[in-house]
């Protein structure tokens, strides 16, 4: 029972005359949690922003080939990019919390999209802090300085804050490459629970990480898809020597 | 191998004696020059101080000058400082703000930007008398004039009025703004821009919800700066309505049946504060007694300035604080 979230076909892109991913295929599958994994520089965060195309506000930006989500080619000229981001949220490697309280963050997106209801907004924040695991934390400070929080607290506040705005494919980029252990695993169990609502797509250096938390791996290299398989094929017997020398260490 | 220097740290650099006379030389001569800009400033400041201070009363703030201005306050020369200023600010911010977000946001970093953005740089560098050439051929011969051919209002605009010094002044200004709001712009980071993207935020939203509110202390820095560089000028106002000696504040009055309202009529001439310095000194028949109030005065116009720069020194800081919270957070 795999379902196609997110189908790319043939994609290169470019910025100016660089080319960042060269041929790129792949299927991302519904409510499943997909890592992708790779030495620096090799297209994984290019990739990712593709998806919800973020790329778009990068000067000399130019793509060929397919992305499609549902069904749809986010591309086409008549796609509303505001409706596609929200519906494909983002979560940044280091927290992009505005200065302002908790409660103004989270509902920041819901108000974009005119929910008003002083009640409602109220609802939200409890719901969506619940399943980002940091209800508990942030309750009684709604209306303290999200920047006064630790990068672990507000790292789940930017998951939060996604979920607010109820997306259905939620992108991760390197989303605890700044924590400490400890917050980490609190991440980790969260992006575990997302699993059930959302199709989640993370970009990680960690390997372990990748091994403990997703359902399939892609291995990307120079631009390139090396290897996309189920993560405990792509750790156990990999197809590719390139992405078992990887993983296993020995280069990137 | 007995040296005795062998495993020491030899701190003194080879004996150079011309190498460490320069230095000194450097070091004491920068010293000096401080020293004496400092000291020029505070006898300057200080004369000015302790001169000016002595006639400075409430009275003097607003009373009319009397008596050919050797008595009497400077009421009038403040009022019409302090509304010409705010009828610039009014006209000057929403246009230099818009441009700068025009600028900075929209138009991205083409060819056009730049040569927008040296031209503005330039505009900085113009002196002020060519500013008030300008006003006086563009505002009053041609805006006004035909204004009041269209209207039929006789001669009402086409003459010098503090309207048009206003909107000559606001010019004068653009560059300050519209350069101190692209560069508050700037700074704040693209992390937060990509926030509000990503949640689905449009252009539109993600400036007015994110972007201005954070370089808002940076915008009202260059707007405080503006202000003290307006009233700071004499050149542009020379030409364009400012007066030796008015009687009468440039006040209107609206009748509305058993009320009449006061109003400020901006096509009225007006006094301000650093021409009033300029005739005092030189226009008036006795200069020697005007001495007094042509310190006060002065000081008066110091401490207004000071006070707004201070104000922008404050606003500055309050907004460094912002985008460091920010900044220190997400590197």
């Amino acid at each position: 029972m795999k379902e196609v979230k997110v189908k790319v076909q043939n994609l290169n892109v470019f910025f100016n005359y660089v080319q960042a991913l060269n041929n790129v295929s792949i299927e991302l599958y519904t409510n499943k949690i997909t890592s992708i994994v790779g030495p620096s520089g090799c297209g994984k965060t290019t990739f990712l922003r593709t998806i919800n195309r973020m790329n778009d506000l990068i000067l000399g930006f130019r793509k060929t080939g397919e992305v499609i989500l549902d069904g749809v080619e986010i591309y086409d000229h008549n796609i509303d990019v505001v409706n596609l981001r929200r519906l494909v949220g983002m979560v940044f490697q280091n927290s992009n919390l505005f200065p302002k309280t908790v409660f103004e963050n989270i509902t920041f997106g819901p108000k974009l999209h005119g929910i008003k209801d002083k009640e409602k907004l109220g609802e939200i924040v409890e719901n969506v802090c619940t399943r980002a695991a940091i209800w508990n934390e942030v309750k009684d400070r709604l209306n303290d300085n999200a920047l006064s929080f630790s990068a672990g607290q507000q790292q789940r506040m930017c998951i939060a804050r996604v979920l607010a705005v109820e997306p259905d494919v939620i992108l991760l980029d390197e989303p605890a490459s700044a924590l400490d252990p400890s917050s980490t695993a609190k991440i980790e169990d969260l992006i575990l629970d997302l699993k059930e609502n959302y199709t989640v797509i993370i970009v990680t250096h960690n390997m372990q990480q990748a091994a403990r938390i997703s359902d399939y791996t892609a291995f990307f290299y120079l631009g390139q898809l090396v290897e996309y398989e189920k993560t405990t094929k792509i750790f156990t017997n990999p197809t590719n020597k390139q992405t078992e020398d990887y993983i296993t260490g020995r280069f990137g | 191998m007995n040296d005795p220097n062998k495993n020491k740290l030899v701190y003194s650099t080879p004996k150079k004696w011309d190498y460490k006379l320069s230095d000194l030389l450097a070091v004491n001569g920068i010293r000096f020059i401080t020293g004496l800009l400092l000291l020029i400033m505070m006898f300057v400041l200080g004369k000015i101080f302790i001169e000016g201070s002595g006639s400075l009363s409430w009275s003097f703030l607003t009373e009319f000058p009397t008596n050919n201005m050797t008595e009497g306050g400077i009421g009038p020369a403040i009022f019409g400082t302090v509304t010409v200023l705010v009828l610039m600010i009014l006209m000057a911010v929403p246009i230099g703000v818009c441009a700068a977000i025009f600028i900075n946001e929209y138009a991205g970093n083409t060819l056009w930007t730049r040569i927008i953005l040296l031209s503005v740089n330039n505009l900085a560098g113009v002196p002020s008398i060519v500013f008030g050439l300008f006003g006086l051929g563009f505002f009053i011969l041609f805006i006004g004039q035909k204004l009041d051919e269209v209207l039929q209002t006789g001669l009402l605009f086409g003459q010098p009025a503090m309207l048009w010094a206003s909107a000559t002044l606001a010019v004068l200004v653009l560059p300050t703004i519209i350069v101190s709001t692209t560069e508050a712009l700037k700074s704040v980071p693209f992390s937060q821009r990509a926030a509000a993207y990503g949640m689905g935020a449009t252009k539109w939203q993600t400036i007015r919800d994110i972007v201005l509110p954070q370089a808002r202390p940076g915008i009202l820095t260059g707007i405080i700066l503006a202000i003290s560089r307006g009233a700071g000028e004499t050149a542009p106002v020379l030409f364009l309505g400012c007066a030796f000696f008015l009687p009468d504040l440039p006040i209107g009055y609206i009748n509305m049946g058993l009320f009449s309202i006061p109003m400020i009529n901006p096509t009225e001439q007006f006094m301000y504060l650093s021409y009033h310095i300029f005739i005092l000194a030189t226009q008036s028949t006795n200069p020697m007694l005007t001495k007094p109030i042509q310190y006060s005065t002065t000081l008066v116009l110091i401490i207004l300035i000071v006070a707004l720069n201070l104000t922008a020194v404050i606003f500055r800081y309050k907004f460094r604080r912002i985008i460091d919270e920010i900044r220190g957070v997400s590197s």
